[in-house]
């Protein structure tokens, strides 16, 4: 039986087992819609704008197993559905996105919501489709879906024209993929991974830098088994967190920008260093020459090869899915009982005890204005460090990766690549969609919150009862931290001023509102937001917070990892510290 | 330094684009591009040729192969090669300079594919730089107008870049 292109695109996402698509309908998808509005298989979320479209797919990808799907229109749709492409292609995050396009004999002539989506994606997708032949229409969303999460993963856009929704096919399905261009690899070169454990085995001051990629990879439990086997410690990265425990004494915190004074230590002063899907970005390593000034053999474990060697130079690179490379790796490692020789690791992590006895994470504490930091610390105590955090991007992104401590992966979802202020929102609607069971919190900032405040109705309309958690610190906070620090304290347009009544817009859009002023306040606000009374409802908790605190410690522009600017308890001592040598110490 | 990259890759709408818009995001430098289908009408032959470091030449070709419709990349560099560029190029020929002109094709291997009273049309084929040799051979203000191919590339003997 013949069916319409748009009913071929229904089928289709009910063959790969869609549960949900977000979007917004217009002109040149008005066929899709239709096809929609007859079937029951898969539930449509009906979004405000469809950059929160995209996020929310993002994230259903992130917090679960499955692929994300966002529909769009031509046009302002496909280009409102940009920023949120972007976001997930800098992630690596699985993603389809179906665009509408204006008619085949219309592209070209500037026809009305015409853009060229096909052009304007391309530098933000892993691969994109425009779909001009009815026939190939089922066997590219299969592509689609295939290329998203196979290899490393990313976003793939679907452009179909309106004439092709139109036409009448049969519908096959096909029953595999082959590209005879896209062959990911899987298993990494076992000679290159007997190398690894035996450059391992000879580390005095080993360290596991682990990042987003052993959480796309769904890593681990394999990177739990080779740090807790071998006694080594180790760090996730932003992307990362979560993927080993945040709670474990081997984990040092986070490190980068804004990690643990430990964790850029060890990661600067380690003699063998095994990176597990992770990439030396500049907010991880700073400066690659910095970095690479204290001797380090690195083994870099990636499934894509181009992250390989492109910031720093690697000693044994391993291309290869990071779950099988790690799980070879442990095999190669219980058949040989190679391990690192135990007294200079016990030298290692006196070291490392030693770096992080002050505790770079202590802040003052008041009893008269909330500490933002606090906020945070108390959240995880309310939710037993179980919830689903999202976030949006600044210093309250920061907190929550610092303060909240990630215990298992895919718990914590924020834009660390592009760094996507507006995400946490969309985020946490499509985190608490995948996992209806799970308690979900947005960590935001009363100036991201506001860049897709509109899917507060969103969340009303489909009963996403997410808990909302505002850093009100009435600046652009980070901005203001760069302002004090780079830029004399002139703080340029980072006042965030006539901020509405959080309270009352959350009661306008149909939610639970509380302002929360004291400290003494918060836990009781949030015991109450996150208790039974309250679980089916969205509530907004707009936290007014200390306008000077910055996050710390900070590696400053061109900075070195060694060279953090620390909190104020450990300034003095600091300066004592740079005195030693780390080198005869280990 | 100079590096020639041969590039199969699927023939399809929009594969040109691909290769094209990912040296420019990422600052690389084409300084020149052919492509045309191959015998086999699926798939289009590629050659760059562009200058980096050894990293950036290596980050290059694993960005290549990125891209879902590239099927192989090579780097011609990395052993023996040809390669060859077709350039027309159109000079006043009048006086003396006609004769000249003739004799400078010659000891070019080039051949007049075009006679004018005024002008000749020269074909001639070789490495880039013996194109450019040319150019520098001949009076500048004789040139009316050069168009080049850029290099086309092939590995010498058994090196084959195929499917």
């Amino acid at each position: 039986m013949q069916i319409s292109g748009a009913e071929i695109v229904v089928r289709s996402l009910q063959e790969e087992g869609v549960e949900f698509v977000f979007g917004y309908p217009g002109g040149a998808v008005l066929e899709i819609y239709d096809a929609i509005f007859k079937q029951d298989a898969f539930k449509h979320v009906l979004v405000r704008h469809e950059q929160a479209a995209v996020h929310a797919a993002d994230a259903y990808s992130r917090s679960s197993d499955k692929v994300g799907v966002a529909l769009v229109t031509s046009g302002p749709g496909a280009t409102n559905a940009l920023t949120g492409i972007a976001t997930a292609y800098l992630d690596s995050i699985p993603l389809v996105v179906i665009s509408g396009q204006v008619g085949t004999p219309a592209i070209g002539l500037d026809a009305f919501q015409e853009v060229d989506m096909i052009g304007m994606s391309r530098p933000c997708v892993k691969h994109n489709f425009l779909v001009k032949d009815i026939a190939e229409l089922a066997s590219t969303i299969k592509k689609a879906f295939y290329i998203a999460k196979t290899g490393r993963p990313g976003p793939v856009v679907v452009d179909i024209p309106k004439d092709v929704q139109q036409t009448l096919a049969e519908f096959h399905w096909p029953d595999s993929v082959n590209i005879r261009s896209y062959t990911p690899v899987t298993r990494g070169h076992p000679g290159q991974i007997k190398k690894a454990v035996s450059l391992l085995a000879e580390a005095k001051r080993p360290f596991i830098y682990v990042g987003g990629g052993a959480v796309l990879g769904n890593a681990a439990d394999e990177v739990r088994e080779l740090v807790r086997s071998l006694g080594l410690p180790c760090t996730n990265t932003l992307m990362g967190l979560g993927a080993y425990p945040g709670t474990d004494p081997q984990f040092l915190g986070m490190l980068g920008m804004h990690g643990t004074y430990e964790a850029n230590m060890a990661m600067q002063n380690c003699d063998v260093l095994i990176a597990i899907g992770a990439r030396f970005d500049d907010r991880v390593i700073s400066v690659p020459s910095k970095f690479t000034a204290v001797p380090k053999k690195i083994v870099h474990i990636d499934v894509d090869p181009s992250s390989i060697a492109k910031r720093v130079k690697v000693d044994i690179p391993i291309v290869g899915d990071v779950k099988l490379v790690l799980r070879e790796m442990l095999d190669v490692l219980k058949a040989t009982g190679a391990k690192p020789a135990a007294e200079p690791l016990a030298a290692w992590w006196r070291q490392i005890d030693a770096w992080r006895a002050p505790n770079s994470l202590r802040y003052a504490t008041s009893n008269e204005i909330i500490k933002p930091q606090y906020v945070v610390e108390t959240l995880f105590e309310v939710t037993g460090g179980n919830a689903i955090i999202t976030s949006d991007v600044g210093q309250h992104q920061m907190w929550a990766a610092q303060y909240y401590k990630f215990d298992r992966p895919k718990q914590w979802l924020n834009s660390g690549g592009l760094g996507t202020m507006g995400v946490g929102l969309p985020y946490a609607m499509g985190a608490q969609l995948a996992n209806p069971d799970a308690q979900v919190a947005c960590i935001t900032g009363e100036a991201s919150i506001q860049m897709n405040i509109q899917e507060l109705s969103t969340c009303h309309q489909y009963h996403i009862p997410v808990k909302l958690v505002n850093l009100n610190n009435r600046y652009l906070g980070m901005v203001r931290q760069w302002q004090e620090i780079f830029y004399g304290n002139r703080y340029s347009e980072s006042y965030m001023d006539a901020l509405p009544d959080f309270v009352k817009l959350a009661e306008a859009y149909g939610h639970v509102g509380f302002k929360v002023e004291k400290p003494s306040d918060v836990e009781p606000v949030l015991r109450e937001a996150f208790g039974p009374k309250l679980k089916e409802r969205l509530v907004f908790l707009d936290f007014l917070t200390d306008q000077s605190e910055n996050v710390y410690p900070m590696v400053g522009n061109g900075k070195g990892l060694d060279e953090m600017d620390l909190p104020p308890h450990m300034r003095d001592a600091q300066a004592a510290e740079s005195e030693r040598d780390y080198g005869n110490l280990c | 330094m100079r590096h020639i990259l041969s590039i199969l890759l699927e023939n399809e709408a929009g594969a040109l684009s691909r290769v094209v818009g990912l040296f420019s995001a990422r600052g690389y430098n084409i300084d020149s591009l052919t492509v045309s289908t191959t015998e086999d009408a699926t798939l289009s032959r590629m050659t760059i040729v562009t200058h980096g470091s050894d990293d950036v030449i290596e980050q290059i070709t694993k960005q290549l192969n990125k891209l879902i419709e590239v099927v192989k990349v090579i780097d011609l560099n990395e052993s023996e090669h040809i390669e060859r560029e077709l350039m027309l190029i159109k000079v006043r020929a009048t006086g003396k300079d006609r004769e000249e002109m003739k004799r400078m094709a010659d000891i070019f291997r080039g051949r007049i594919i075009d006679v004018t009273e005024k002008t000749y049309t020269l074909e001639l084929t070789g490495t880039s730089d013996k194109l450019n040799a040319f150019i520098e051979a001949v009076d500048r203000t004789v040139i009316l107008e050069t168009v080049r191919t850029g290099a086309s590339g092939i590995g010498r003997g058994e090196r084959i870049l195929k499917i």
